[in-house]
């Protein structure tokens, strides 16, 4: 890495560091306290009381009713787009699977994207449709999270707060105003946003293009923001209208970190307990920062099977150089490796850089990223995770030491260890056999686009993305068939409630038992040492489950690439 | 019963205010403070628009800096149409791909051609390879300063002055730090064409 490298990445952790606790404190602040007036309002308009609280079940029950009906009013508006207003260019309806695949991936907010969106949505889908399913996916994330966290805050009671509660002071107090702000700053710097669908042009020599225009600044901060990543684009944000400069390229990775890199803080503040939360600020940020330095130090390197044909790949004053294939020059390779890694990692799925020309190595950091799934993670979710590993690291400890596991006062018993390990099986079981299944059946194989083990890591990238409802792909895999808008789709919301379901019953469990106070036997939580545990037991689950994958794909292909063998 | 009602008026209620208040607002907002930007950045002579400080286009012609090769497809069959902004994409060739190589040595070969290079003069990676969107505006300077010899030639300018006006055009980092130093295209042809 250069000097100007060194300096961009070294700013872009400070600013992390620094809006990660702030955010936390401010997130502390919306969920605790009394309602606003608004939003006693519109609680009132909509028949919810905020106060009512509810048990797991009824917060689960509540939770899917409400993703129900969002997946269906989302799913309408893209079937029917054909005959809904806003529509001058006359796109057809989706297709019913099209249509199926992509509510189900926005409302889960993976934001996998099986259509081009310039080519074949509307403005009234993109406004509509999209907005709303982007808004709602993540906003139930983090209402799901916080309920989880009372589980861990509450001695001895039934109940885990209140869905609509959590979801409309979420909402109204940070994501709808911060949203409405970041789509100011990226329109400044050159986001459109517009009514006008389109707008014919005459270039210089004299040819013809038409530029695709609409509302694209508001679903751009959205995006990132609710870690969503569906662009308004095909390109999503290698498209200079999504991201025309270097300045919102920094901004789209620093707003998908936003509401996620806090959680820990958001949590340790709910719990009492900020050293717990810095602990788990801690575990994420060693993998984040693991991944992109593997990410920047293998594209810097540049494509080596494209060195006798006198390629000149390497950085100086006048090029930035390393792998260019995909990549945008303004972003160059630092700015590309910052932003995937943290796409990857906060589960948004947003790309600048065609994730299909990285090199292997940075597929093997984007693959992991999505076993784990939580560093940071998604929405909420994401940092769920971490506590149900956390919960399974302990109580491993416990196993070693012959003690009877804790976690922040609350004893882990048989069914908490049961219903985390159920959360946590979730992921192989849907990854790796439905990769098994596709690799195997015509259907399966007819859209993979590259040779070679690169092939294989189209459908594993793909299968993994929907599971960890991040919605990036390897582009190069047609994704728009059939087969694979159905069992994406059906994927995409099954690695999104099943592991879900679980965790809102353990807080339930755990709400109701007592917290104990701390004695000099209690295993701490809270050290360098638990860090550690929780990184090696996190890493050790990962690798005994995914590596046969991941040798088949991206290492075979690494060697490959570097005995110069192309297929 | 109640709950059901909840879940339905909020879904109402919400796509009313997300999918349709606020991408307004911000449109509202947008044309008042940001209008230029609000409408794509465009490049108007007279009345017809020639494009976006933003978008990349295709340029073939000698005496025009040429952009990268761009894998935008055509959407009504196989093959590429460069520089469509109605469909953005990239080529997604993996780096072990052997279309991938074939395609990029092809490209070097025409590029030293082009630019009455010798065989053993190394061309800039950029030049060889399409980028994420298909639409990159930028070319690295690299590339720019050896296009300058065939686009001065073409316009009997010195090229000398030429390699100036490309260093004097060139932009970023942005605020001295982010991103990577380039040259917009478009902005420099159109430079080139009135002069400035």
């Amino acid at each position: 890495m250069t000097t100007h490298d060194w300096i961009q990445t070294v700013l872009v952790f400070l600013a992390i560091g620094m809006l990660a606790p702030l955010m936390g404190r401010y997130l502390a602040w919306v969920f605790t306290g009394p309602s606003l007036r608004i939003e006693r309002g519109i609680g009132r308009l909509l028949r919810f009381d905020p106060e009512k609280e509810m048990s797991w079940k009824e917060y689960a029950i509540t939770l899917l009713g409400a993703n129900a009906v969002f997946f269906l009013a989302g799913f309408l508006i893209l079937w029917g787009q054909g005959v809904l207003p806003l529509n001058p260019r006359h796109l057809p309806s989706l297709a019913p699977e099209v249509a199926f695949n992509t509510a189900a991936s926005f409302v889960t907010n993976t934001n996998w994207q099986a259509y081009a969106g310039e080519a074949q949505l509307s403005n009234f889908s993109q406004m509509v449709a999209i907005t709303f399913l982007m808004f709602v996916g993540a906003n139930t994330g983090l209402a799901a999270l916080v309920a989880i966290i009372r589980g861990f805050t509450r001695s001895g009671v039934a109940t885990i707060g209140n869905f609509w509660n959590d979801f409309f002071r979420f909402f109204l107090r940070a994501f709808l105003p911060a949203c409405f702000l970041m789509a100011m700053v990226h329109l400044e710097q050159g986001t459109p946003q517009t009514l006008t669908t389109s707008v014919a042009v005459n270039t210089l020599e004299g040819g013809q293009q038409t530029f695709i225009l609409g509302p694209v600044a508001s679903l751009e901060s959205l995006k990132n923001l609710g870690t969503n990543g569906g662009g308004f684009y095909n390109a999503n944000g290698a498209h200079p209208y999504e991201n025309p400069t270097p300045l919102t390229n920094t901004l789209e990775f620093l707003e998908m970190l936003t509401f996620t890199a806090s959680i820990p803080f958001l949590f340790g503040r709910l719990t009492g307990r900020p050293r717990q939360g810095i602990a788990f600020f801690a575990v994420i940020m060693v993998l984040y920062t693991a991944g992109f330095l593997v990410i920047e130090r293998s594209e810097k390197g540049g494509n080596p099977l494209l060195a006798p044909a006198g390629i000149n790949q390497t950085a100086s004053r006048l090029q930035a150089g390393g792998n260019t294939e995909g990549k945008e020059t303004r972003f160059g390779i630092t700015q590309t490796s910052l932003f995937s890694n943290t796409t990857i990692a906060a589960t948004t799925g947003a790309v600048d850089a065609a994730m299909d020309s990285m090199n292997p190595m940075s597929l093997l950091v984007f693959l992991s990223h999505m076993f784990l799934n939580e560093e940071p993670g998604g929405k909420g979710v994401g940092f769920a995770g971490l506590l149900k590993e956390a919960i399974l690291a302990v109580f491993l400890a416990g196993l070693m030491v012959g003690r009877s596991p804790e976690f922040l006062g609350k004893k882990i018993e048989g069914r908490e260890v049961k219903l985390a390990a159920l959360s946590l099986i979730v992921t192989p079981i849907l990854v790796l056999s439905l990769t098994a299944v596709a690799v195997n059946i015509p259907q399966g194989k007819s859209s993979i686009d590259n040779p070679g083990p690169h092939g294989f890591e189209e459908v594993l990238y793909a299968y993994a993305s929907g599971n960890a409802n991040n919605g990036s792909a390897m582009a190069g895999l047609n994704a728009a068939t059939p087969f694979y808008a159905t069992s994406i789709g059906l994927e995409m919301l099954l690695g999104r409630y099943l592991p879900l379901l679980p965790l809102l019953a353990l807080a339930g469990a755990l709400a109701r038992k007592r917290i104990h106070p701390e004695t000099a036997g209690t295993f701490r939580t809270d050290t360098p040492l638990f860090v550690i545990l929780l990184l090696g037991f996190m890493l050790l689950v990962g690798a005994l489950t995914f590596f046969p994958a991941l040798i088949l794909g991206p290492i075979v292909e690494h060697y490959s690439l570097a005995r110069g063998i192309s297929f | 019963m109640k709950s059901l009602y909840t879940a339905f008026s909020a879904t109402l209620f919400l796509l009313i205010v997300t999918g349709g208040l606020y991408p307004l607002a911000v449109d509202m907002a947008g044309h008042l403070l940001f209008s230029r930007q609000a409408d794509g950045s465009l490049i108007m002579k007279g009345k017809t628009v020639i494009g976006s400080s933003l978008i990349g286009q295709s340029f073939v012609k000698p005496d025009y800096f040429h952009p990268r090769p761009s894998a935008t497809p055509d959407p009504s069959g196989s093959g590429s149409v460069p520089y469509d902004p109605a469909f953005s994409s990239a080529s997604n060739l993996a780096l072990t791909s052997g279309a991938q190589v074939k395609a990029v040595t092809q490209a070097a070969s025409d590029y030293r051609k082009e630019n009455g290079l010798s065989p053993a003069e190394s061309v800039p990676a950029d030049a060889v390879t399409a980028s994420g969107s298909g639409l990159d505006p930028d070319i690295t300077l690299a590339n720019a300063l050896l296009q300058a010899n065939r686009v001065a030639k073409a316009r009997n300018m010195d090229p000398s002055v030429l390699k100036k006006r490309i260093l004097a055009l060139s932009e970023g980092p942005q605020w001295g730090f982010l991103g990577e130093r380039h040259v917009n295209v478009l902005k420099l042809n159109l430079a080139l064409d009135t002069g400035h």
